[in-house]
């Protein structure tokens, strides 16, 4: 059996997610990914150094630069013949793609997967991580995307897979790419990095987000944020944490002012420590939190700040 | 233009739904079902498209058990003209799920079908694209912000790192997502409107598609819980902490 994992990349390299994916892959067989855009070249060699992964298919075309669903969904159909299982992370490319290969090979697809139990049965998280589904899959072909916090990311270096072009068929034209708008920050990015720290409902307005600043710069934390501060327009909506937002899982996750809806722990719940800030001591976030402090955030956060600061 | 809209019945989202004590589903007996709240959010947006004079005509769809008729109602009440229910207790996967949507467009000709980014139920996140990719339709997903203009539409998409704007041609699947607009509150007068607007019923069998699952549920477990910790009395005892005991800073 031989796995394809869809890679996502930039000018860093190979993204954590994906290098998740390949991780949920090497328990299925023989690991091939596939780096597809413009000028590939640098992202090839750097997939092919991942530990796990016996070959590298690229793929260079112009309607592949931004992987766009019609034109990678195509892409991915034609290489489908040579794979049991085919992946990618869940992330916005990966939904927005992998599904769309799916219902082309007539395979109902297996989304957000948390486990890998055999070639046909994994597990994955429904109703909000509440439950944890077993599913056996009747498809003799897989179409996958893997939660990577569920994962421990392959490690960057260590493979020396060969590289292949792939054969690139005719692309649809019903779509293109018009712009994009990426958040600009220095700091790690929410669904890789190691400290998350979070505002919600309790910041009040956009500006206090920047009360999470300075302890974020400290800690080489992402700052991400509730469902409801997003609502509110505090924040864009790729801060959000939460069901319908990203999954984070770092090793410490740092709540202010999040009640703790369902929605949200759905998305930070994994973390290794959790750590609330919240003036209401009856808050939910308090169940889940290892460390809780009840205390008014406008006073704690300048506070912790400053504590940080010191030593 | 038509703008078709499938609506899901779900159990409501503030519920705090339990596994079965069998290990089978999740209990649903006896427990409060709403629309799907991205589709409430696709209904607003067809709606509106509708009151620009963009949209002529906004059907709404639902599959699945006969209740799946008050979703649909409850979409005639914020505005969509008429509603198709497809009537079956077999359990729908995304891939029946879009066979059957698929099935509904050939019949209906819509030039856009407004989505759902993800069912909060079963958190798949796959039937826009599915359905795009039977149809032979380009999609936008995750949309924040839909333009209309002649035979095309703009997508502004929620991604990752921030927004993407691409340009389809029409016809197209747009998925919700949720600063796509804020859906109203249907008015009385509006939900007794709705009760005299048409609903259509058929059955899988009637648009040619065998809805048989693919995926069989071995069982539904409880995550493991999480034990709530200490509480710290100051934020100098809280850093302290984080250093010495949980050693994470």
């Amino acid at each position: 059996m031989t796995a394809l994992v869809l890679l996502e990349f930039d000018a860093a390299g190979i993204k954590q997610p994906s290098r998740s994916a390949v991780a949920a892959a090497t328990k299925l067989g023989d690991v091939h990914v596939l780096v597809a855009g413009a000028g590939v070249a640098d992202a090839a060699a750097a997939a092919a150094k991942l530990a796990g992964v016996t070959k590298v298919l690229t793929a260079e075309a112009a309607g592949l630069d931004h992987l766009m669903a019609e034109q990678t969904a195509a892409l991915l159909v034609a290489l489908a013949p040579a794979y049991s299982h085919m992946l990618a992370a869940t992330t916005a490319v990966g939904k927005n793609i992998m599904p769309r290969v799916a219902a082309v090979l007539d395979v109902q697809p297996i989304s957000d997967i948390a486990e890998v139990i055999d070639a046909d049965t994994f597990v994955r998280p429904i109703y909000a991580g509440n439950g944890l589904a077993t599913v056996k899959s009747s498809d003799s072909k897989k179409v996958i995307t893997v939660r990577a916090a569920s994962f421990d990311p392959v490690a960057a270096v260590g493979g020396s897979a060969s590289i292949e072009a792939a054969p690139v068929p005719v692309l649809p034209g019903s779509s293109r790419f018009i712009s994009a708008e990426l958040s600009k920050s220095e700091r790690p990015e929410l669904t890789a990095a190691r400290v998350v720290i979070s505002g919600g409902r309790g910041m009040q307005n956009g500006d206090n987000f920047r009360l999470l600043e300075p302890i974020a710069d400290k800690l080489g934390a992402a700052v991400g944020a509730s469902r409801a501060a997003v609502d509110a327009g505090f924040v864009p909506n790729d801060y959000q944490v939460g069901q319908t937002g990203k999954i984070v899982a770092p090793d410490l996750y740092v709540a202010v002012g999040i009640s703790g809806a369902i929605q949200h722990l759905a998305g930070m719940k994994d973390s290794k420590v959790i750590v609330a800030i919240n003036k209401d001591e009856e808050a939910p976030i308090f169940q889940v939190a290892d460390y809780g402090l009840v205390a008014d955030l406008f006073i704690a956060l300048p506070e912790l700040a400053a504590e940080l600061e010191r030593t | 233009m038509k703008v078709l809209v499938p609506v899901k019945r779900v159990v409501d989202y503030n519920v705090k739904v339990r596994v079965k004590a069998d290990g089978t589903g999740i209990e649903t007996a006896g427990v409060k079902m709403s629309m799907n709240p991205f589709d409430e959010i696709a209904i607003e947006e067809a709606v509106r498209l509708k009151e620009k004079g963009v949209a002529t005509e906004v059907v709404a769809v639902s599959l699945g058990v006969a209740q799946c008729a008050e979703t649909i109602r409850t979409a005639l009440a914020m505005g969509a003209d008429r509603g198709i229910l497809v009537e079956t207790d077999a359990e729908l996967q995304p891939l029946a799920v879009a066979k059957l949507l698929k099935a509904i467009a050939d019949k209906e000709q819509p030039k856009l079908m407004i989505l759902g980014k993800q069912a909060i139920d079963d958190d798949m996140s796959a039937t826009g694209p599915m359905l795009a990719a039977l149809l032979g339709w380009p999609q936008g997903t995750f949309a924040s912000k839909i333009t209309i203009e002649g035979d095309d539409i703009t997508v502004t998409r929620e991604v990752d790192g921030g927004l993407e704007t691409v340009a389809l041609s029409l016809p197209a699947i747009v998925t919700t997502d949720l600063r796509l607009n804020e859906p109203r509150y249907a008015s009385l007068p509006n939900i007794m409107k709705a009760r005299k607007k048409p609903i259509d019923t058929m059955k899988p069998a009637d648009l040619g598609v065998d809805p048989a699952p693919r995926l069989t549920v071995v069982k539904v477990s409880e995550p493991p819980k999480r034990k709530a910790g200490q509480k710290v009395g100051s934020v100098a005892e809280l850093v302290a902490k984080l250093r010495t005991e949980a050693k994470v800073i």
